[in-house]
């Protein structure tokens, strides 16, 4: 187990606001090894940008606050590292894209300028024209002729924004890209293409990537291995045949019933009752027992761990325990 | 299967909007009919037009050309005073919950407010309004503690089924959903989805159903039409749709959904480019910039529609 790129253990992250603490992550451990892709897929306020942000060190504080955790990263504990190491480290060793295209852009800079921005700082060694030129070749790399460097973002379209934030993120080479929700906001078409390209990137420069996302089906054409978050938790893992075909927990069942599907007819669709948990007042044992028709007393005032089932398939539920 | 009595037809509508860069063909020679107690599923990507079309049903736009007609009834040209009738029976469900409710009503207000202005009950009448907001929150499943939240102590979820309760207060015929599960999280978009659905079995609804994502409008719709800038490129019974694509379009629109299955193969399309500008189109098909197949024939004069199957029309030179 030591070819991991990442390692998260155990990172818990609070926001201490004014109505109370909101727990956004309660103990999440992963790992992600070379060139792999990871899904982490959950809904809205499951904590999944605030792991990301975790593991960039860029949880707003106040008032965001890690409480406590690892975070390994080629054997370094981010964590741990100074605040002017930590700034080698983004954009050059991990970078992120994050979610809106439209407005993760400087509309006042070239694009060109922008992709230059992250050469220059990571090489200060490097002569102004090579600058421009790796700025260049990032651009056609992502299927945007050179010429249109000097343009500013308001002349892009959406999915041509977000080409030019996934080629600055690729500019320095690095070795882990977390991409955030990066096609949410693009049209059924657009975002096709641009997963089609973020693939064959990630391919060509042996980049590994976490993908966070809602969309089970994103998650199904891009991942290797996917993890489901709840409420701050990571509740079921597993590579895709084991999330997609051997489903163990039953909040992965609920979200994969909620989907209308395109090859089977169905008349009703199957939601989870309810709604998600109010994250200041987290309920006791299970997250998920609220909400889940299987829930036992013991669900409700014990928390279950992670555990590992066959084949490295993790689930955090009592039913996996039977026999 | 029986005949089911038409309430919407829509003939040759059109809508262009001036702007400083030229004429917008938002909607552009639109026609279709809709019969009672179904649901017509409008796809396209953004910017194809198809918000504009269900706004301008409904006369929220002025049409520039062409011809609604509801129950038999061409309403046109009627005059927004001679429009309010009208409304009652003709509803819309708006896209974001968070925009479209009035943040300084309280979820009774808010439902009630639609109910006092058709004067379905006079203001006076406490108690029957108070009976008629419980009978439409229990409807839609909302608790009736919550009758004086106001939209802000409310989730997403929640915030649309007020939406969908101030819209089935008034007892409609035709309701016009503008991506009405859109901004919320897939399991509460189900719980929505299957609400509607109860609904419009109850009480027979009409829906048009707008919306970008093509998995969902399988889901409901009995017949789904297809938009590409302005224009219908495909129209077909919901299944028949899915089984035999005959659009380019429509076909890497098909191939472009992701599958949350790992086993499942397609062929994609990958389409180049973009979506062109809408501003004063050329002539021809709309789509040949990005079609693979486009030739000559397809860059000038008009597209024809075919008629494929029973009930199945595209607009494609090459089919």
């Amino acid at each position: 187990m030591d070819n991991n790129l990442l390692e998260v253990k155990n990172l818990v992250i609070n926001y201490e606001t004014d109505d109370g603490n909101v727990h956004a992550l309660n103990g999440v451990t992963l790992s992600l090894k070379d060139g792999e892709t990871l899904g982490l897929v959950g809904e809205t306020g499951a904590g999944k940008t605030t792991l990301a942000r975790g593991i960039m060190r860029l949880v707003p504080d106040p008032p965001g606050k890690i409480k406590s955790g690892e975070v390994f990263f080629e054997g370094r504990d981010l964590l741990k590292i100074s605040a002017q190491e930590m700034l080698k480290v983004r954009g050059q060793s991990i970078s992120m894209i994050f979610q809106d295209p439209m407005t993760s852009l400087n509309p006042v800079l070239t694009v060109g300028f922008q992709i230059e921005e992250v050469v220059r700082t990571h090489n200060p060694e490097m002569k102004k024209s090579e600058v421009w030129e790796r700025a260049c070749q990032m651009l056609e790399l992502v299927g945007i002729s050179r010429d249109r460097a000097n343009e500013y973002p308001h002349q892009f379209s959406g999915g041509m924004k977000q080409r030019v934030i996934i080629a600055i993120a690729l500019a320095c080479n690095p070795k882990l890209l977390i991409a955030d929700e990066p096609t949410t906001a693009l049209d059924v078409t657009i975002q096709a293409q641009v997963l089609d390209m973020i693939r064959a990137l990630k391919k060509k420069l042996n980049t590994s990537m976490l993908l966070i996302t809602h969309d089970l089906g994103v998650v199904a054409q891009t991942c290797d291995r996917v993890a489901i978050m709840y409420a701050g938790e990571i509740v079921e893992e597993g590579d895709l045949h084991q999330i997609f075909k051997e489903t163990r927990h039953p909040y992965t069942q609920g979200l994969l019933g909620s989907l209308p599907s395109l090859a089977v007819d169905v008349d009703r669709l199957n939601p989870i009752k309810g709604m998600m948990p109010d994250p200041t007042n987290l309920p006791k044992g299970c997250k998920f027992s609220p909400r889940c028709q299987w829930a036992t007393e013991r669900c409700e005032s014990e928390h279950p761990e992670l555990r590992e089932l066959p084949g490295g398939h993790m689930c955090r539920c009592f039913m996996t325990e039977e026999k | 299967m029986e005949e089911k009595k038409e309430l919407l037809r829509v003939e040759h509508l059109k809508k262009y909007f001036q702007t400083p860069g030229g004429t917008l063909h938002a909607v552009d020679d639109v026609s279709f009919t809709l019969n009672e107690g179904t649901t017509l599923g409008v796809v396209g990507e953004s910017g194809c037009g198809k918000s504009t079309l269900g706004r301008t049903i409904l006369k929220l736009h002025e049409p520039t050309d062409g011809r609604v007609f509801f129950e038999g009834k061409d309403i046109t040209d009627l005059k927004p005073k001679q429009m309010k009738p009208y409304r009652k029976e003709m509803q819309i469900i708006f896209q974001d919950p968070f925009a479209s409710l009035n943040p300084r009503m309280t979820v009774g207000q808010t439902i009630s407010e639609s109910l006092l202005i058709q004067k379905a009950f006079d203001r006076r009448d406490k108690a029957g309004l108070e009976k008629r907001v419980a009978e439409v929150m229990d409807l839609v499943g909302i608790a009736p503690r919550l009758v004086n939240s106001y939209p802000h102590e409310l989730d997403g979820g929640r915030r649309q089924r007020v939406g969908i309760g101030r819209v089935l207060a008034l007892n409609p015929k035709f309701i016009v959903c503008d991506e009405p599960v859109s901004a919320l999280d897939v399991s509460i978009r189900a719980q929505v989805l299957n609400l509607m659905q109860d609904l419009q079995e109850k009480f027979g609804f009409t829906y048009l159903f707008i919306t970008h994502d093509l998995s969902v409008v399988k889901h409901l719709s009995d017949d789904i039409v297809v938009m590409y800038l302005g224009k219908i490129v495909e129209k077909a019974p919901a299944k028949e749709l899915f089984i035999n694509p005959c659009h380019p379009y429509t076909k890497a629109l098909l191939s472009a959904i992701p599958v949350p299955d790992p086993d499942y193969q397609v062929q994609r399309i990958i389409l180049e480019g973009e979506l062109t500008s809408p501003i004063d189109p050329k002539p021809g098909c709309r789509f040949a910039k990005r079609c693979p197949y486009a030739t000559d024939a397809c860059r000038q004069g008009d597209i024809p529609v075919k008629e494929v199957a029973p009930g199945h029309t595209v607009a494609c030179n090459l089919v």
